[in-house]
């Protein structure tokens, strides 16, 4: 049943992207159409499965000052790999998605969960995890993706919706329409779960591993 | 050395392509560290300094290292390492030689580690088509540094208004800082034909 949780709980429950507040820049960024937002979903759903299965390997050997370092550089290396495969099989994707495919290295989910969840926890139940956050982060890509591209261009993954493609909106698919989608969503989240969800009531990097030096931030401001 | 497209790169950069607020790049502290003005700067200028530190370092490794020795591929891997020892080694020098600076931007040091704008601006000098040589990239760093810094200091202000009105409840917090962020966006849609005009 604690399994099932591991796996289930990244989809609703913790949504990495609605709950969590976390990766928002790809988030934003790839779902102006459906199937980058799909592609995006994927490469970092793998990646985050090869770096949460390693780190959970290897969470007794790295030792824990200098734990962050070394995660970066096993995700740098999953992210070569994811890249250099979309780059050979899927090479309109690789072009679509263009910097933001090695900005995965960045992703704060990927981090984060190697932080909050990898190093504490069984190969199994990490690899759980990822799938679970893995899925989530594509669901919610996907979904913000139909709704900008369906109102945006008046398509879903490139075929067309009567009406809707004479009459589009074009500001969704436009930077603006990424900022006001993401914030109707989480809006929604809130109010289904009313407030119930953790994290979202505050703006900005709660689950993100640089919380801790944000803390840090406010403190000073204290201190000074 | 053409000054008029060094000219271009940094007005589009700073305006038209403005990383936040166009690119979606930073989104992490434009959210979270906008909260008031001070930080808002103190974040700002310890992004473009290191924005400009990891331009000057990369740049020299992908083209003399990486691309002589047909090792494009390490692309992703030596850049944020090469950027996590950077932000590291400017900490222990500010810290030791310059404790005023230290005090000023030394916290917000370890955030710039995961900025994804300091990773996305070394990489994108060599997306282009023709990448940037030397001076361009550099110019072009700076520029995105200062489009940074715009938009993180003129939505502390709108933030300040925001923190302080009353939305519906479920729209509290973030989803209204979301949706004031697209309208900050919406304006700078209102720079789009300036290079055109400009210098077309």
């Amino acid at each position: 049943m604690k399994r099932l949780a591991n796996l289930t709980n990244g989809i609703i429950k913790e949504n990495p992207v609605l709950v969590l507040v976390l990766g928002t820049c790809p988030t934003l960024a790839v779902s102006t159409q459906a199937s980058n937002a799909v592609g995006m979903g994927i490469a970092a759903t793998a990646v985050l499965l090869g770096s949460n299965i390693f780190i959970s390997l290897l969470r007794n050997i790295i030792p824990d000052k200098v734990r962050i370092p070394c995660y970066i550089v096993l995700i740098a290396g999953f992210v070569t790999v994811a890249q250099m495969i979309v780059q050979a099989y899927a090479y309109s994707l690789y072009e679509a998605l263009g910097i933001y495919l090695p900005l995965i290295v960045v992703n704060c989910i990927i981090l984060g969960r190697a932080e909050m969840f990898a190093n504490k926890n069984g190969v199994l139940d990490s690899a759980l995890d990822a799938i679970g956050m893995g899925a989530g982060f594509t669901l919610t890509l996907l979904v913000m993706a139909s709704i900008r591209e369906i109102l945006g261009s008046g398509t879903w993954f490139g075929m067309q919706v009567p009406w809707l493609v004479d009459n589009n909106v074009s500001i969704m698919t436009m930077a603006p329409g990424g900022f006001i989608i993401f914030g109707c969503m989480i809006a929604l989240v809130n109010k289904i779960t009313k407030g119930k969800g953790r994290g979202s009531s505050d703006a900005g990097c709660e689950g993100c591993p640089s919380a801790a030096a944000c803390g840090k931030v406010a403190e000073q401001e204290v201190s000074l | 050395m053409d000054f008029r497209l060094l000219v271009i790169i940094l007005m589009s950069a700073v305006l038209v392509n403005n990383y936040v607020l166009r690119q979606f790049l930073g989104i992490c502290p434009f959210l979270g560290v906008s909260k008031d003005l001070k930080n808002a700067t103190g974040m700002s200028i310890a992004v473009i300094f290191v924005m400009l530190m990891a331009t000057a370092v990369t740049w020299p490794i992908q083209v003399y290292l990486l691309d002589r020795n047909n090792l494009g591929y390490l692309q992703t891997i030596v850049f944020i390492l090469v950027i996590a020892a950077l932000v590291q080694l400017v900490e222990t020098v500010l810290k030791k030689y310059i404790p005023a600076l230290y005090v000023a931007l030394g916290v917000y040091l370890p955030l710039i580690t995961t900025n994804c704008a300091v990773l996305g601006v070394t990489i994108a000098n060599f997306t282009r088509t023709t990448p940037y040589n030397f001076i361009e990239s550099m110019v072009n760093a700076l520029g995105s540094g200062l489009g940074f810094f715009l938009a993180m200091v003129v939505f502390s202000g709108v933030r300040g208004r925001v923190e302080s009105s009353e939305p519906p409840k479920p729209f509290e917090g973030l989803p209204i800082t979301l949706i004031s962020a697209a309208i900050l966006s919406v304006a700078f849609f209102g720079f789009n034909g300036v290079i055109e005009n400009l210098f077309g």
